[in-house]
């Protein structure tokens, strides 16, 4: 189904709230006597710190109070996986995002005014800024402990490489390389914290994770779980990047408010959120691929080195993503793929959108165009002859039999909407008489839904329903802004077969409901909305147990609404059942929990079902080159993904639009060079993110196929939306230059490429 | 000395004149619907309308808008609460994700509308090309102007 604006109103439960300005974000909010913090940051990115004096910095007007690692009454690392990042460095500085102090003051200009007086003696080490380097025997370690600059490996094993290679007739190698991309939300991170009379530290902060923020803030301070609550505001963007590295934030936040009694607010500006907080991570990525004359591919041999920078964070997770995908979306029998998470002393590299996925899909979905041209087939007969379908096995060996394997009909789907045969003949290839070069091209991908086997994946959701029907419902997922909080509304709405304005989202706490792991992964509405399926059919049993009670009747069934006895004659409707329900003591209120149908990983041979359900889609983009100047004018943008069911028609367009809007600018433009460690961006003048007037008119196409796992049916759309258009780009360049831009971002690519013609 | 904010005239003390407008609206005035994003202009998400023209709040100081009015986000709602035809395309159309882009957005194309009642997508693009959003690649953002022109228009053909 194509969108159509107007075609269904959107509804956010917070959409008054957001476009009157009412809305409180974290920065909104402010508390008596509270107090600011500000960050000291390292200098350089290796060092050994010798000593910090804050003497001076202790003298400035307002300045309340210098903390160092020395202060931190727990533990001083913490982390989601390695226990490997301060959130203030004790001795060994490995990144200059690393914090060395924080400064208290009355207010946030007088902190920031005291940073330069905070004097760091250190001992300046020779920094590793390139993984290929860090990994070398005789490269010191960035983390001793750890006893390997690589972070992690992850590798595939399947069939017989040797006789993969022995069996093609084609042979084919190509490197490519990805940029280091930030997430520039718009709101930088804030965090607001104060002890509470009752004991407890109390922190608003903006972050997609509030129980992993419950956990650093626990560390932090040496609390129990149950002495930390996580409240949660409206938050200003995230897209992967305000997990850990936010609640890094919250807990230097809750460390200073902890230590001095009173709120403490640390609210960033946009250039310690882009010194700082972590990025997507710059991949170099090595195929050889063998083929067969007749177009079937017969071996896959991948090198995947990834720059994780001076922390773990998240890389196992990411580059175990891009393991099981290293093959993209089709089938290889001979599979030999080497996955490195590497430790530098570059910013460090976390979740982002996409996960992993991004920076494989640019490559592969390349290197199948190269291949099939060097075999003289075109790239959608390729595409078509080597893809997953119905039943296929993947290169882990998991067979794609539980719910509709949809890829072709996405792919075919979108070369309909773009007329892409039609428009191949009008592509310029460099053609040198032309004013303006055009191209169009594609790009096809499946995605594994969720964590998959990277952890346990499993969401609570609650549901009080009051005396007067009105409804109190709350799950253990966070709204990031995508409204996912709407989508659990709805589906709970037709759950109970109630109108959507009896049901209130409860504002989220950690010490409401269990922790459900973070909202990351697409896994939102796959995961809150089972949750919310299972709690919906506890509380229709507790509703007709009510009825069944007050009229002395058994066997009755919710529907709808109602409550039928058990030859399917209406007894109540829902008011009335809730009514009876109370006067007969039996509470309309469930707990209900969706725990994600197994998966399996075996770390040394690369197997297992990874993911328990997938996505699959297509991009298509339009667009002109100018011969002179470089210049890229994008014209057109399609997409079509099967996100299994639409819950909220026109939130989920807008996951589309963004997808493909933050997809497309991470193809073009988007890149954080370093210097020495150090990202050379430090606000949006010099990071480009698109503007309105960068973006053509876009169009989404909706392919349902309800999967059978998902007790709502959805799946998932935030990261499928973002993970193709950058490849989609890639092949439209090379159609409308002649030439393959193998590296991130493409833009630079295609301004050295007019620039070498004009010489 | 005075400054006209949504229709309400405040004194601008003297010892504030440099502050920055956006943190005296946020901080002063307790407006926090205008949002401070890069604090140096470029990302627009601290746009407020002075004298009608979409200007950027955090790189403006108190002295600079002296005599002004200015109007932000909390002054488009109604005080009974009703949302601004603006307001309530954006809410329509799907403009809103995170939102934090959102008060910037509806002040430009109020900006917009204010000039030009009947723009072109292309004009609407134009109009908020000094607005980062970083959620919604834009698309329903434009709707949401197209949508808030047409019934703006309307509206006022009835009067």
């Amino acid at each position: 189904m194509k969108y159509k604006t107007g075609s269904n109103p959107a509804f956010r439960n917070d959409a008054y709230a957001k476009v009157t300005g009412i809305a409180k974000y974290t920065d909104d909010y402010s508390m008596p006597q509270m107090l600011h913090a500000a960050p000291v940051y390292a200098p350089v990115a290796s060092a050994n710190v010798i000593s910090i004096d804050a003497e001076q910095a202790l003298l400035q007007p307002g300045v309340v109070a210098v903390f160092t690692a020395k202060d931190i009454p727990g533990n001083i690392k913490f982390g989601q996986i390695i226990k490997d990042y301060p959130p203030l460095v004790l001795d060994r500085i490995k990144s200059t995002g690393d914090v060395l102090a924080l400064i208290v003051a009355e207010s946030r200009e007088q902190a920031i005014a005291a940073i330069q007086f905070v004097q760091p003696v250190l001992e300046e080490l020779p920094g590793i800024f390139d993984p290929e380097t860090a990994m070398l025997p005789e490269t010191p370690l960035l983390h001793p402990e750890h006893g390997s600059n690589v972070c992690n490996y992850h590798c595939v094993r399947t069939g017989d490489i040797e006789a993969g290679e022995k069996e093609s007739d084609l042979i084919i190698e190509q490197t490519f390389s990805t940029s280091r991309a930030e997430h520039a939300y718009l709101e930088p991170e804030s965090a607001l914290c104060h002890l509470r009379p009752d004991g407890v530290m109390e922190v608003l902060g903006s972050m997609q994770h509030p129980f992993s923020t419950r956990r650093f803030v626990a560390s932090t301070l040496g609390l129990q779980l149950k002495d930390v609550e996580v409240k949660t505001v409206p938050m200003g963007g995230g897209f992967g990047g305000k997990d850990d590295t936010a609640a890094l934030v919250c807990a230097r936040a809750a460390l200073c408010a902890y230590l001095l009694k009173k709120p403490v607010k640390l609210t960033y500006t946009r250039e310690w959120s882009m010194r700082e907080s972590y990025k997507r991570h710059p991949y170099t990525i090595q195929y050889r691929m063998g083929l067969k004359n007749s177009g079937k591919i017969q071996f896959v041999k991948v090198r995947i080195v990834a720059d994780g920078g001076a922390y773990c964070s998240v890389t196992p997770w990411v580059t175990w993503r891009s393991t099981v995908q290293c093959c993209g979306c089709y089938e290889v029998p001979n599979v030999h793929c080497d996955v490195y998470g590497v430790y530098t002393n570059n910013v460090f590299s976390g979740a982002f959108r996409g996960f992993g996925s991004p920076q494989v899909n640019f490559s592969i979905e390349q290197l199948v165009e190269i291949a099939a041209h060097k075999l003289g087939i075109s790239e959608s007969e390729f595409r078509r002859l080597n893809m997953v379908h119905q039943d296929s096995v993947t290169i882990t060996g998991q067979k794609l039999n539980t719910h509709t394997v949809s890829l072709k009909q996405a792919m075919d789907t979108v070369l309909k909407e773009v007329d892409y045969e039609a428009k191949l003949p009008q592509c310029s290839f460099g053609k040198p008489e032309s004013d303006e070069w055009y191209g169009i091209g594609y790009a096809i991908s499946y995605r594994g839904m969720s964590l998959g086997a990277e952890g346990t994946d499993f969401n609570s959701a609650i549901i009080n329903i009051q005396p007067d029907g009105s409804v109190l419902l709350e799950t253990g997922i966070h709204e990031n802004g995508q409204g996912s909080e709407s989508a659990m509304i709805l589906i709970l709405a037709e759950e109970l077969g109630i109108p959507k304005e009896l049901i209130r989202y409860r504002f989220p706490s950690t010490s409401n409901i269990p922790d459900g792991g973070t909202t990351v992964a697409s896994r939102g509405t796959l995961l809150g909305g089972g949750a919310t399926v299972k709690a919906a059919e506890i509380v229709k049993e507790r509703i007709c147990e009510g009825v069944e009670a007050a009229k002395g009747i058994k066997n009755c069934q919710y529907k709808d609404g109602k409550v039928y006895d058990v030859v399917g004659h209406e007894v109540d409707d829902y008011f009335t059942a809730i009514k009876l329900c109370y006067a007969n003591q039996i509470y309309p209120y469930a707990f209900g929990v969706f725990q994600a149908p197994r998966v399996s990983w075996d770390e040394h041979t690369g197997h297992g079902d990874a993911y328990f359900t997938w996505v699959y889609g297509c991009q298509a983009v339009e667009l002109m080159v100018n011969p002179k100047t470089g210049q890229i004018t994008l014209l057109n943008m399609v997409a079509a993904h099967d996100m299994g069911k639409a819950i909220n028609p026109a939130m989920l367009a807008g996951q589309f639009y963004g997808g493909m809007t933050m997809g497309a600018g991470y193809g073009l433009y988007e890149d954080m060079p370093l210097d020495s460690g150090n990202p050379k961006p430090t606000n949006y003048h010099n990071y480009r993110v698109l503007r309105s007037t960068d973006m053509p008119e876009m169009t989404a196409i909706f392919i349902e196929n309800p999967d059978p796992n998902s007790p709502s049916g959805a799946k998932g759309i935030g990261e499928p939306t973002l993970e193709l258009m950058a490849p989609a780009i890639a092949n439209a360049l090379f159609r409308a230059t002649g030439k393959r831009f193998t590296s991130l971002p493409l833009a630079t690519g295609v301004q050295d490429f007019v620039k070498g013609l004009q010489q | 000395m005075s400054i006209n904010v949504n229709g309400k005239a405040y004194e601008a003390p003297s010892a504030l004149l440099d502050k920055s407008l956006a943190l005296w609206l946020r901080e002063d005035l307790l407006l926090t619907g205008t949002k401070i994003g890069c604090d140096i202009g470029v990302c627009g998400s601290c746009t407020v309308l002075i004298d009608n023209k979409a200007m950027r709040s955090c790189k403006l100081k108190l002295k600079d808008v002296i005599g002004k009015n200015i109007i932000t986000i909390e002054g488009m709602t109604q005080t009974d609460g009703t949302l601004h035809p603006i307001q309530q395309a954006f809410v329509d159309c799907g403009a809103i994700q995170c939102g934090f882009c959102t008060p910037g957005m509806v002040l430009s194309t109020y900006a917009l509308l204010l000039e030009n009642p009947n723009p072109t997508r292309t004009q609407a693009r134009n109009a908020i090309k000094g607005n980062l959003c970083r959620c919604t690649g834009y698309q329903q953002i434009i709707d949401a102007i197209m949508s808030a022109a047409q019934t703006m228009r309307e509206s006022k053909k009835d009067n």
